[in-house]
């Protein structure tokens, strides 16, 4: 029986020097079988394998995960989180997950953090200001809540901005989604993590999958470094891996994994209380708890593996970041990284059935899936559990590349990908 | 980051080239015969790989020529580089 974390636990265990906290999850070995594999430990893995036990009381099920958990891009993201896409089908998918974000940690028993700190993306150009006024109707048609902001109120809302006129790129306007903000990413993916195993759930770390084995057009399993795990359902959730798992399968995927970086500053006092995002100028920062300024840069245009990227797309954000907030120039950066990011022609995500019986893929998120984790997790779960996806992700199957029904959210999402 | 002989200029830093995915998909030579998966194949999917692959690349703040080069995308470490037309080295 899982321990419930409260303030009552919180002064038990300090009474015992927190030595004997209970572990989060366990570590088992892998069973032969089971009824469903979610290979790849990340936030989007962990969540689809607590919506299965949850929902749809599939608790014989394993996640497998190469590495440790959360250690991808769950653990590699600038925890952005908002809605406020253009198109229907994306605003509804994000959206779904924006609600779910809002009772999450009590859902979880677990402080993800969630903080609704607002999201302010800048326009800087005619063209700009155009389009983010359009999304920000479609957004209220939506239901989404969004408003458009002049350049003063702009600057009332993030005194820090310099909103002069004659700067290389003024601001002219932007958007703000009040409900939008940040969560604490590592704390997502041990939430579902304690909250999976809880139900049954077997997290196996440190288990590559080497190869998927089909009979016929079905899945009947997969190779792992420790050993062949039997199971008729497979469901794919590798981020920038994804392309390698299905060339296993001999499946081709409209990916392609390129490095997305990221950069934080040393930890300075509450200066910056919002995120406030640039698609022209591709530079967006926030505040971290522990007091860092956290920085998304841009992808490189190459396909990659290496977790490194390109010093000149840093380079480039920083000149962005600085001219846009002059207050910043004596920051110093204490950590830069890099992320594989799985990208779709149309820059939206992929939910979706294969045509091998059993095989599941959910992949295709590129810049942006920390945001949709919870959603992401439920509404796979749900296209696993009844082998037919959700009305909410129907629209993000791979069958759109054969139709031409593309969700074209690339520079639509108020961010450039 | 990473260095790249341009087979026209020579040594320039990566920064001055474009990239321009996998190579060698060829243009469909009947395209008005194509099914819609044909299609999706020939446009949208791609191998991208982890390890060796072939890709195009361009020349962009340079000579503007296109070329084709074998790099293996887990290290960046590019095996070879050969001009258009020309038979990719075997691997």
């Amino acid at each position: 029986m899982r321990n419930k974390y409260s303030v009552f636990s919180l002064i038990k265990n300090a009474l015992s020097y927190h030595e004997n906290w209970q572990r989060a999850w366990k570590d088992p070995a892998p069973k032969k079988e089971y009824d469903a594999v979610i290979v790849g430990g990340g936030g989007h893995g962990l969540a689809t394998a607590y919506y299965l036990a949850k929902k749809h009381n599939m608790n014989n099920i394993a996640v497998v995960e190469k590495g440790w958990i959360g250690g991808g891009n769950t653990g590699r993201n600038t925890t952005i989180i908002r809605s406020n896409y253009l198109w229907d089908a994306s605003a509804g998918l994000y959206d779904h997950a924006l609600k779910i974000w809002e009772g999450l940690s009590q859902e979880l028993n677990y402080n993800v953090m969630f903080s609704q700190r607002g999201v302010m993306n800048l326009a800087h150009n005619l063209q700009d200001v155009r389009d983010l006024k359009r999304r920000t109707h479609a957004n209220r048609l939506n239901g989404i809540d969004a408003v458009y902001l002049s350049t003063e109120e702009v600057k009332k809302f993030c005194p820090i901005i310099n909103t002069s006129p004659d700067i290389r790129y003024p601001v002219l306007g932007g958007t703000l989604q009040r409900r939008a903000g940040t969560a604490r990413h590592d704390a997502v993916a041990w939430g579902y993590a304690r909250g999976a195993d809880a139900m049954g759930v077997d997290i196996i770390q440190n288990c590559e999958v080497k190869g998927i084995k089909r009979n016929g057009d079905s899945v009947e399993g997969i190779e792992t470094t420790k050993g062949f795990i039997k199971t008729k359902k497979v469901g794919v959730v590798a981020a920038g891996h994804s392309s390698v798992i299905a060339n296993m399968a001999g499946l081709r995927l409209p990916l392609e994994s390129k490095p997305l970086q990221a950069l934080v500053s040393e930890p300075v006092k509450p200066i910056i209380d919002t995120v406030v995002m640039s698609n022209a100028v591709h530079a967006y920062v926030s505040q971290s708890d522990k007091g860092e300024l956290v920085i998304g840069a841009g992808t490189d245009d190459y396909v990659s593996y290496t977790q490194k990227g390109s010093h000149q797309i840093v380079e480039g954000t920083l000149n962005a970041i600085l001219e846009l907030y002059p207050i910043f120039s004596r920051m110093r950066m204490l950590r830069q990284w890099g992320g594989i990011v799985d990208i779709c022609p149309d820059a939206s995500p992929i939910l979706s059935k294969t045509s091998i019986k059993g095989l599941y893929f959910n992949c295709g998120w590129g810049t942006g899936g920390f945001k949709a984790t919870p959603g992401s997790g439920d509404l796979f779960a749900h296209t696993i559990a009844n082998d037919e996806p959700h009305k909410l992700n129907a629209a993000f199957n791979l069958n759109r590349f054969v139709s031409g029904d593309l969700v074209d959210e690339h520079g639509a999402a108020a961010v450039a990908h | 980051m990473f260095l790249i002989n341009c087979p026209y200029c020579g040594e320039r830093d990566q920064q001055e080239f474009k990239a321009g995915g996998e190579a060698h998909i060829e243009r469909p030579k009947q395209p008005t015969e194509l099914s819609d998966d044909e299609w999706a194949e020939y446009l949208f999917m791609r191998k991208n790989i982890k390890g060796v692959q072939f890709e195009r690349w361009n020349h962009a703040h340079g000579c503007r020529k296109w070329f084709n080069m074998v790099r293996d995308t887990s290290s960046d470490e590019i095996k070879a580089i050969y001009k258009m037309g020309e038979k990719p080295p075997s691997q």
